[in-house]
């Protein structure tokens, strides 16, 4: 490497996505600024509102930014391990030692700020995944390797789970989109699209339906590749399994859910209609957007927003002060940002030499793309409620740090992509 | 390792279309659906209604009859009621504790966050007491609101009362009266409501979710100010009126008294009557049921609801239309002899005198005369049938604004009853009665039913020597004093004025030296009649009509005294009070002659009993109550009562005086 990686942090970096993660993050402070907006505090750098602590969180970022810039990208190959040992202990102390806010045990609470252990498990899981997959030679196609890798992703999950924060255990899933780009086969994810197609019908439709259908599609199959032998394996272990999911469907769906997350579903599948109720949340969230139309209703002019009407405005559904305020227009604005991110961040992956790079960049492509796609589409009504933020947008210092940090990391790596860090 | 690099494009595929869904999606709700932008303003529009003073009501003078009053509904919003002293707070408000708590429960039950009403209408002094604590009480506060006021307790049934509108009456008014509104019920209050409720103003404000107040909604361009109601300036005069109101007390009956060159109502006096007050606010409830219940029907409108023989008085009005048909002249006599035969039966006349020409037959009440004379216009009316000549008599009759609505501006105005010849046709068969079968006419008796207002308004039309103006309470409306068209129209009698001068007259001989003499006022020529109404149930009752002074006369007037007998004893020296007082705005006759008055007790089932006290007087009423029922003034010319004995009541002699 030349002199002057040296001397500047930012030697090499890809300014395009800092830009944008520049732009995100302050639409995302203008934004929370207007969702907890009210006139006795209308300074945007009163500490003691949402959008005071933004800016501290903000600054922090730019710090821990330079930070992750001047350490040598081997560091965080190195160290994956570390950081994965790490929050795994976090993980579980905060069962023991966590602060109970709303049925969960997933914040530590230190002085008046609190801290979020599983969002820095997604960062440490990227980091320990890209380490292994990309220090051994592995064959995913393979079930042994594909064992390892899972128990890698299973263990934080799990974790999590007990807390229980089903919506940040359920980001982990973006780690097989990972894998497939590494060569797991795709069966994994097209059971995965199967088995969410399944259960959705099992729910609208009655079972036996399903089964009819699903041994015709059978012997369809069958009759068409007939031919060819070793295909029937294959056909008939598939039917089984979706019978059998089919089946387990209604027992998972009523005895391993808890009753909050049936009623989400429901509500989603318009199977229940409780604008009142349980469907408060979705219902004002998606009047709020649906209100906005063409241009929105001007910055701090949303009254679903500034009249408290949607509840968690400023973390988990800050998109409905955009969808107000800024209507379709501000709406795919943004949404087009995150686009132009992913887009640039698999660019960036592609073009790392590592593997170790490469797969990271992956990861925080598709961290940050579950994030996306299940916070908008459960504030506009196609997903159920899953309280999971919208990256560098929402409110929050564990979700700003713990995305500037997956972000950054790939940034610093990137400045190196010509180098093979092992 | 890069053996699954185009897998990069399927990934980027997975992102860009499930982006895409979003978008599509949000393109659905933003853009196609547009009824989430209701949904949002139904969250946080609020229409609030600015409710305007109502207007005031005065007297002819400027006199304040009806004004209105703060009084203060107290609120709560459950969730900011923090522990307190409920005992002293009771004892603030005047509530008993336990039905206090419940209440709270029921709010706290309805809503946490809303505020409900805990107690309504809390007088100005409850409140200021209230007020000095209320810091202790947070949660609690006060909203204002207007309640009538009667600075003087007179005129009920005139100006009538307000109430809280009822289902029926908000689902009827699409939109104009919402829960809770106020809405006149009776009196000027009803008839001229749209008037004196004023419009009420829209506020659009924004709430939180909590209901809260945020300021208006696009900088009030939407909101409409509060117009506050018209004011009313009546008719009545509050000094006359009150006078009037101390006269008939311990009575039953009406007065009626109207400015004949205008057809302003004077004085409307129902007696019994209540105090005004007594229908307000809170206790309104339970007082109306008290007045409901009073076997004297305090809440009867007499002058306008009570309908009475005429009895005498119909007299003059009999020779006004003999002398208009051409069939009667002044000159012409007619014989007494103590009475009228018709064949068997006699209808008497008290006073056997010589043949009586039209003064004196007014003078000295006539019965005889005016048998003949009826006689004349039904039987003898040239080229006529009887059905026609009836005909005839009765649209002359009707002309005088009998038997019909005078459309005063009053609710529940009664026509009265004057029968038609298909009545009598009925009763006898076509063509199988005449003059002779309803004799009882001629003399005001039988089946005509008069309210004291038509009276009154007869006598404004004598007065005015052959018109009338409409009978109205209302003079001037709003500040700029506008007056209701149809009020300034003039009503012909029917008869040419020439016809008159002798029917005057003999309404002055009557105060003069006829069956009145009691009422006479020195300088104050009244022309007037007495009358004592036949009442099958009881005692008679008192009638007098008049108006002074006989030149350019000031004021008509109708009393109606019930079971109170004769004319001149009670009726005339009530009127020529009245006259008096409203001339001359002071009494010159000697005290006694007022106290009698005042002093006497004529309730029904009392003997003459110059007591006042009142305590006696509610004895008295609780002993006569069962009789009371079927002494109602209505009863006594309802037509099935009637035609149950018509022939009967030809039989039966009418005295008069």
């Amino acid at each position: 490497m030349n002199q002057s990686q040296q001397t500047s942090p930012f030697y090499n970096v890809d300014w395009m996505t800092i830009i944008i993660y520049f732009c995100l993050v302050l639409i995302g402070w203008a934004n929370i600024y207007a969702a907890v907006y009210d006139a006795d505090h209308s300074s945007i750098f009163d500490m003691s509102r949402n959008y005071g602590k933004q800016l501290l969180w903000i600054s922090s970022s730019v710090l821990m930014i330079i930070i992750i810039l001047l350490i040598d990208s081997k560091f965080f190959n190195f160290s994956a391990y570390v950081f994965y040992g790490i929050t795994i202990i976090l993980l579980v102390a905060v069962l023991f030692v966590g602060k109970l806010v709303g049925g969960n045990r997933a914040w530590f609470e230190i002085g008046a700020f609190r801290l979020q252990p599983a969002e820095f498990a997604k960062v440490a899981t990227c980091l320990t995944l890209a380490r292994y997959m990309g220090s051994t030679n592995l064959k995913l196609a393979d079930l042994g390797d594909q064992l390892k890798c899972f128990t890698l992703i299973f263990a934080p999950v799990a974790l999590i789970l007990l807390q229980p924060d089903a919506g940040s255990a359920m980001v982990f899933m973006s780690f097989f989109i990972v894998l497939y780009r590494e060569g797991l086969p795709p069966f994994y994810l097209v059971f995965g699209l199967v088995s969410v197609i399944l259960f959705v019908l099992s729910l609208l439709i009655p079972q036996s339906y399903i089964i009819i259908g699903l041994i015709l599609l059978t012997g369809f199959l069958l009759w068409r590749d007939r031919r060819v032998r070793r295909h029937y394996f294959l056909i008939i272990g598939s039917a089984i399994l979706s019978i059998a999911l089919v089946t387990g469907v209604n027992y998972a769906f009523n005895n391993i859910l808890k009753p909050h997350q049936r009623d989400r579903i429901d509500l989603l599948l318009g199977k229940k209609v409780d604008p009142k109720g349980v469907g408060y949340n979705v219902n004002q969230s998606k009047i709020a957007i649906g209100s906005g139309q063409f241009l929105g209703k001007g910055y701090l002019k949303g009254t679903q927003t500034k009249y408290d009407f949607v509840p968690e405005q400023s973390t988990d559904f800050i998109f409905c002060t955009i969808g107000e305020e800024w209507g379709f227009v501000g709406s795919v604005l943004v949404l087009g940002l995150y686009t132009f991110l992913l887009m640039r961040i698999v660019v960036i992956a592609e073009r790392q030499r590592s593997t170790f790079s490469r797969i990271y960049g992956y990861g925080v492509a598709t961290i940050i793309f579950f994030h996306v796609f299940i916070n908008v589409g459960m504030t506009i009504g196609i997903m159920p409620v899953i309280g999971i933020p919208l990256p560098f947008i929402s409110y929050g210092g564990s979700s700003l740090w713990s995305f500037t940090i997956l972000l950054f990391i790939l940034i610093k790596l990137d400045t190196n992509r010509n180098g093979i860090i092992r | 390792m890069n053996s699954f690099f185009q897998r990069k494009f399927i990934i980027q595929a997975i992102f860009i279309s499930a982006i895409f869904l979003l978008v599509a999606r949000l393109f659905y709700i933003q853009i196609i659906d547009d009824r989430y932008l209701d949904f949002a303003n139904n969250n946080v529009l609020r229409r609030l209604v600015v409710y305007p003073p109502r207007g005031v009501i005065y007297d002819r003078k400027n006199v304040l009859l009806v004004q209105n009053e703060p009084v203060y509904d107290l609120m709560a919003v459950p969730k900011s009621i923090k522990p307190f002293d409920t005992a002293l707070f009771c004892q603030l408000i005047e509530v008993e504790e336990d039905k206090f708590v419940e209440k709270l429960q029921k709010v706290r039950e309805y809503s946490r966050v809303k505020a409900s009403l805990i107690e309504k209408q809390l007088s100005a002094e409850t409140y200021a007491r209230l007020q000095e604590h209320l810091f202790q009480f947070p949660g609690f506060f006060v909203q204002n609101r207007t309640l009538r006021k009667y600075p003087s307790p007179i005129a009920a049934h005139v100006l009538g009362y307000i109430g809280e509108v009822n289902d029926k009456l908000i689902e009827l008014s699409k939109g104009d009266y919402r829960q809770g509104d106020y809405i006149g019920i009776s009196g000027i209050e009803r008839s001229y409501e749209k008037l004196l409720r004023g419009q009420r103003g829209i506020k659009r404000v924004m709430v939180d979710v909590f209901n809260r107040e945020q300021g208006s909604f696009d900088e009030g361009k939407f909101d409409t100010a509060a117009v506050p109601g018209d004011k009313m300036i009546t008719s009545l005069d509050a000094k006359l009126q009150q006078y009037g109101e101390a006269l008939m007390q311990n009575k039953v009956g009406s007065i009626v008294a109207i400015e004949p060159s205008t057809g302003e109502i004077l004085a409307f006096v129902s007696a019994p009557n209540y105090d005004p007050n007594l229908l307000v606010g809170r206790i309104r409830g339970n007082n109306y049921m008290k007045l409901l219940k009073d076997p004297l029907k305090p809440l009867f409108i007499r002058p306008i609801q009570a309908q009475y023989p005429p009895g005498s008085v119909f007299k003059p009005i009999q020779a006004l239309i003999g002398q208009q048909m051409g069939l009667i002249t002044p000159d012409q006599r007619f014989p007494c002899g103590g009475g009228y035969r018709i064949g068997s039966r006699l209808v008497k006349c008290e006073h056997n005198h010589s043949p009586q020409n039209m003064v004196e037959s007014i003078q000295n009440s006539c019965n005889a005369y005016y048998c003949w004379a009826f006689k004349t216009m039904i039987d003898n009316h040239p080229g006529m049938t009887v059905d026609q000549a009836y005909t005839a008599w009765r649209d002359a009759i009707e002309k005088f604004g009998i038997g019909v609505k005078l459309d005063i501006d009053l609710p529940n105005e009664l026509k009265g009853l004057l029968p038609t010849h298909k009545y009598y046709d009925k009763i006898y068969g076509a063509n199988h009665w005449k003059s002779s079968t309803v004799i009882s006419l001629s003399i005001g008796q039988g089946e005509l039913g008069i309210t004291p207002l038509q009276m009154a308004n007869v006598m404004a039309g004598i007065a005015n020597r052959g018109y009338f103006y409409r009978p109205h309470l209302v003079k001037a409306i709003g500040s700029n004093k506008l007056i209701r068209p149809e009020y300034a129209k003039k009503n012909s009698l029917g008869i040419d004025s020439k016809y008159f001068p002798p029917v005057i007259d003999g309404m002055e001989r009557v105060i003069l030296a006829g069956t009145a003499t009691y009422a006479r006022i020195p300088d104050i020529p009244i022309c007037g009649k007495t009358g004592t109404a036949q009442n099958p149930h009881g005692k008679n009752h008192s009638v007098f009509m008049g108006f002074a002074p006989k030149d350019n006369p000031k004021i008509a007037i109708a009393v109606f005294v019930e079971n109170a007998g004769y004319g001149a004893t009670w009726a005339a020296p009530i009127a020529s009070l009245m006259i008096e007082k409203y001339i001359r705005d002071s009494i010159t006759r000697p005290k006694a002659y007022e106290d009698r008055i005042l002093n006497a007790s004529l309730l029904p089932g009392d003997q003459f009993n110059a007591s006042g006290n009142i305590k006696k007087k509610d004895e008295k009423k609780a002993e006569t109550s069962d009789k009371k029922e079927e002494k109602k003034p209505v009863k006594q010319v309802k037509p099935t009562s009637v035609t149950q004995k018509p022939r009967e009541e030809k039989k039966e002699t009418t005295q008069k005086r």
